[in-house]
Parts: structure tokens; C-alpha cells; sequence
């Protein structure tokens, strides 16, 4: 880039910035164009992002109300059951463990289903085995590890069967790297293709400034003075195209909280917007991507 | 009478245009302050050998120093810099049609890092003083006729107070009024320092500066260097 930082500040500012704000007036059309791109673009990957985030929370509040119920075999003893629960105390990452004998689990079982009560009183033996129920210490709530838990205290022979959410999990955290793989490759996708309409647009206002940045070498310009508008012009376009995107995907975002059941999502989770921190890392990045695609663009128009 | 030192020294230069040579073995020294006139005929390549001068065109074999500064081993970025040592008066005017003539001077103190509004709007309304055409600041060029445009081109030559005036046909295409108050401001500021350029074949014009030397061209072969 070089010279054109030896000019006073003010000057640049004022200067470079009129001359970019002058080209964008004078060319609607294209830069309506590459700005509806950028924004559209922007809106898409925000929207992943926003997806990302909230599928993120849910898992979250999944790991902090998770407990592992360990089911007792039949017949088995009720002081190999308390040794068990002493084992399964003593490992690392459990925080509490109660257990619930069959009869317990009926009677608990009966009050969750008031109503249809009869439907338990033509049992002739009670179905439910004795459980352990254990709950998991804070700092050990992630995926990886109460698996790695639940994994270890099946492999007890007292035990039939281990439940935490496993199959429910598995397949929301592989439709969620689904998505994350399908979001970083469209990312990709529309931050190449935004660099590459940023770059024709400024290859054509460039064209269309050809004759004047001529007259402006000849009477001593340097590359830097005349390029130095056209990367404020990426800029401003990634910026605008950047905050209209994240402004569109708020409205939305809106629209759907004031449409949607909330007592039912709020049951599970809270549906939250981006954080402003990620809202302005977009729009940074999104003013990059115009840089970037003006850099691109103007080293090959200087070459010639 | 003192020998003024050279500020522009052409060695053996040539130019070519792929198989065809537009100039042949140029050397010439120009002194400061001189008033050089570049003549010959129509095709003779007085224009290419000014081109040359500022790098409007690339020197194909041969040197030329400009004020110290060596075109032949010059960088693409050192070239703006070697521009501002000139005030360039091109046949063509050169003047952007969609800044006013304000603008078009302001543009040269504008590249060459003037950053007070104050001092850039004092020094454009100067040299538009100076050339008469203070009355048409806000004009666009394409309103204006070719002796004002040609007016418009010679003060935005000297708004950055340049060392050396180059001038292409300057009067050329200009009724006898404009070319002879063309000719008053060239020499105002030969007398007040600066170095001269022309190229022409404007025999009235040649005529007209008294001690001007002459560069005669045909061809792209020096007929007769200037004494």
C-alpha cells in the first residue's frame, strides 16, 4: 500500500472518503448490486450462526439437567446394589447418587401418571427394575465425558443398562456437525463469491475511471492516491451489505419469537439472537471480504 | 556568460514501437533554465521524445537523467514523483470533464500532499488569475473552448510550481489572441526560472522567444542539435 499514508490524515479522510462516497452516487445500479450480494450473503451465514448458537444452548441445557440411570438386573442383592453405588460414587466426575428401589420407582411412577392410574393397577408384578440415579458434577457435563461415565458402570455385571439421552443425542450432535460442515462449506462458498462480485464491481468502476485516474498519474498521482477510494468503497460496501444482512436476519429473528409457541421453546431453552460481539465480528469480516476483493481486483488492474 | 548545469541529460536514446523506431540515438543536454524548442515535422517524434522525459512512454535503450533522478533504472513507484517535476501541457488538454476547472488544479496540489483547504483554494485561484480564466472556476471543461481549456491545461502545469514546463504543441490548435497570451505566460515563466520545453512546428511561435535554443528533429534522428 505504501505511500498514500504519508499524506496528512485529515486530508486522506476527507478526500479519499468524498471521492469513494462520489463513485458509490455515481454508480446506484452496480453498487445496489454487489450490495444486495453481500447482504444476502451475510444473512445466510448470520443465519447459520444463529442456528449454531442456539442448537449450542440447547446441548448446554441438556448437560446441566443430565442425570445417568443405571438399571439394576433382577434379583440382584440389595448389599451388591449398595456396594455398586459405593463404586459408582467413588468415581470421578459424580456428584450425587440416590437409589430408587422398584417399589419406589412405581410409586413415583403413579404420581407422574394421575388419571390413568388403572392403567397400573392390572399389573400383576411390578415391571420396573431397581435404579441408581446419578448426577453428574458441573465441571464433567460435557457429551465426551458422561459417555466415557456411562460406559464404565455399564460394564458392571450388576448392571442391564445404562439411559442419559444417549440416542437422542447422537442424533441431534450428527445432525448438528451436519450442519456445521454444510454451514463452514456454504460460508466458504458465499465468502468467495462476495469477494468475487466485490472485485468485479470494482473492477468496473475502475474501468469507468480510467480516463481520470490517467489525467491523475500523469500530473504526479501515485497508485496509492488513486486506489486509496476504491478500497474505502470496498469497505463501505462489505460494512453496509454487512450490517443490512445482520439487520434482516434481526428482523426475522423477531418475527419468528413474536409468532412461535413460546411456553413451549422457553420450556426447553431461550431462543436467543447472535451476541453483539459475533453481530460486529460479520460485519468486520464482512468489510474484510470487501477489502480483500478490491485488493485482488486492483493488483491486477495496476499490473497493466 | 555562467553555464547553467544540466537538468535533463538524454544519452544515446532510442524508442521503439515493436519493429518500428520512432527515435534514433537521441543525446541532448538541457540546461536549467533553458528555453528549448523540440521542432520537425509532422511524425519527426518530438512527442514521443517528451513522453519520454516524464515516462509517458518507456525508454527502449539509452539513458535519460532528470534532475538526478535516472528514468532507465526508475520503479513504477518513483514515477509519480519524477511527474511532479513537471508541469505537463498536453495537445489534448488532459482535463478531467466531470471535475470543474477548480478541481482540475486542485487535483495536482491535491497528489502532491497539500492538506489546507485554505492553501489549495489561495494557490488555484493564483494561477487561474494568472492565465485569465479566474471568471470560469466552476466551468466544466467541455463548456469551454480550446484556447480556455488550453489556458485551464497551463495552469494546472504550474499549480505545483514545477522545475520544468513541457508543452506539446501548446498553440496549436488556438486562434492568434489565446496563442499569443500562451506565449507571454511561457515566457513569464522561463523569466522567472523555469525551464522550458516545447515541441512544435509552429514557425511564428518559434520565432516569437528571442534565445530560445532548438532541437531539430526528422524522422527520429537529431538534425541539428541546439547550440
Amino acid at each position: 500500500m505504501g505511500m498514500y499514508w504519508s499524506y496528512p490524515i485529515n486530508m486522506m479522510n476527507r478526500l479519499f472518503l468524498k471521492r469513494a462516497v462520489d463513485d458509490l452516487k455515481d454508480n446506484v445500479l452496480l453498487n445496489m448490486i454487489t450490495f444486495i450480494t453481500i447482504a444476502m450473503s451475510v444473512l445466510i451465514i448470520s443465519t447459520f450462526a444463529l442456528f449454531m448458537i442456539n442448537a449450542g444452548n440447547v446441548i448446554h441445557s441438556w448437560e446441566k439437567g443430565v442425570r445417568i440411570i443405571v438399571y439394576i438386573k433382577n434379583n440382584v442383592q440389595l448389599v451388591e446394589i449398595d456396594n455398586l453405588k459405593n463404586d459408582i460414587q467413588q468415581m470421578e466426575g459424580v456428584a450425587d447418587i440416590k437409589f430408587v428401589s422398584k417399589q419406589d420407582g412405581l410409586e413415583r411412577l403413579k404420581k407422574q401418571m394421575q388419571g390413568q392410574l388403572s392403567l397400573l393397577e392390572n399389573l400383576a408384578d411390578n415391571p420396573l427394575p431397581d435404579t441408581l440415579e446419578v448426577w453428574v458434577a458441573p465441571k464433567y457435563k460435557t457429551w465426551k465425558q458422561i459417555e466415557m461415565m456411562a460406559i464404565h458402570i455399564e460394564s458392571s455385571h450388576l448392571v442391564e443398562d445404562v439411559e442419559y439421552g444417549q440416542n437422542w443425542m447422537k442424533r441431534f450432535t450428527g445432525f448438528l456437525n451436519l450442519f456445521k460442515v454444510t454451514g463452514g462449506l456454504m460460508g466458504a462458498v458465499f465468502f468467495l463469491a462476495v469477494i468475487f462480485i466485490i472485485a468485479n464491481t470494482i473492477r468496473l468502476l475502475f474501468y469507468s475511471k480510467s480516463d481520470e485516474i490517467k489525467i491523475m498519474r500523469l500530473v504526479g498521482a501515485t497508485d496509492s492516491f488513486t486506489t486509496a477510494p476504491f478500497y474505502i468503497e470496498g469497505l463501505i460496501m462489505g460494512g453496509v451489505g454487512g450490517i443490512a444482512g445482520i439487520l434482516i436476519l434481526y428482523l426475522a429473528y423477531v418475527l419468528l419469537i413474536t409468532n412461535i409457541d413460546l411456553n413451549f421453546v422457553s420450556f426447553y431453552f431461550t431462543i436467543k439472537f447472535l451476541p453483539f460481539i459475533i453481530s460486529l465480528a460479520i460485519i468486520l469480516f464482512s468489510m474484510l471480504t470487501g477489502w480483500i476483493g478490491c485488493y485482488i481486483s486492483l493488483k491486477q488492474l495496476l499490473k497493466n | 556568460m555562467e553555464e547553467r548545469p544540466p537538468i535533463i541529460r538524454i544519452f544515446h536514446v532510442y524508442k521503439r514501437f515493436g519493429s518500428h523506431t520512432v527515435l534514433t540515438d537521441i543525446s541532448v543536454d538541457i540546461a536549467a533554465n533553458d528555453f528549448l524548442f523540440v521542432t520537425g515535422p509532422s511524425g519527426a517524434g518530438k512527442t514521443t521524445l517528451l513522453k519520454l522525459m516524464y515516462l509517458g512512454e518507456s525508454i527502449s535503450e539509452g539513458q535519460i537523467l532528470v534532475d538526478g533522478m535516472n528514468l532507465t533504472r526508475m520503479k513504477r513507484d518513483r514515477i509519480a514523483f519524477l511527474r511532479r517535476k513537471f508541469g505537463i501541457i498536453f495537445q489534448d488538454y488532459n482535463l478531467i470533464p466531470t471535475k470543474n476547472v477548480f478541481d482540475n488544479i486542485a487535483l495536482v496540489l491535491e497528489v502532491m500532499g497539500q492538506s489546507k483547504r485554505s492553501q489549495i483554494v489561495k494557490k488555484v485561484n493564483s494561477v487561474l488569475r494568472a492565465v485569465g480564466m479566474e471568471k470560469q472556476a466552476d466551468a466544466f471543461p467541455p463548456s469551454l473552448s480550446g484556447g480556455e481549456q488550453q489556458k485551464v491545461t497551463i495552469a494546472r502545469a504550474i499549480a505545483g510550481d514545477p522545475k520544468i514546463i513541457l508543452a506539446d504543441e501548446p498553440t496549436g490548435s488556438l486562434d492568434e489572441d489565446s496563442a499569443e497570451d500562451i506565449i507571454n505566460l511561457l515566457k513569464l515563466l522561463h523569466s522567472r526560472g523555469v525551464t522550458v520545453i516545447i515541441a512544435t512546428h509552429d514557425k511564428e511561435l518559434i520565432s516569437s522567444i528571442k534565445n530560445a535554443r532548438e532541437l531539430r528533429l526528422s524522422h527520429g534522428h537529431v538534425l541539428e542539435l541546439p547550440h
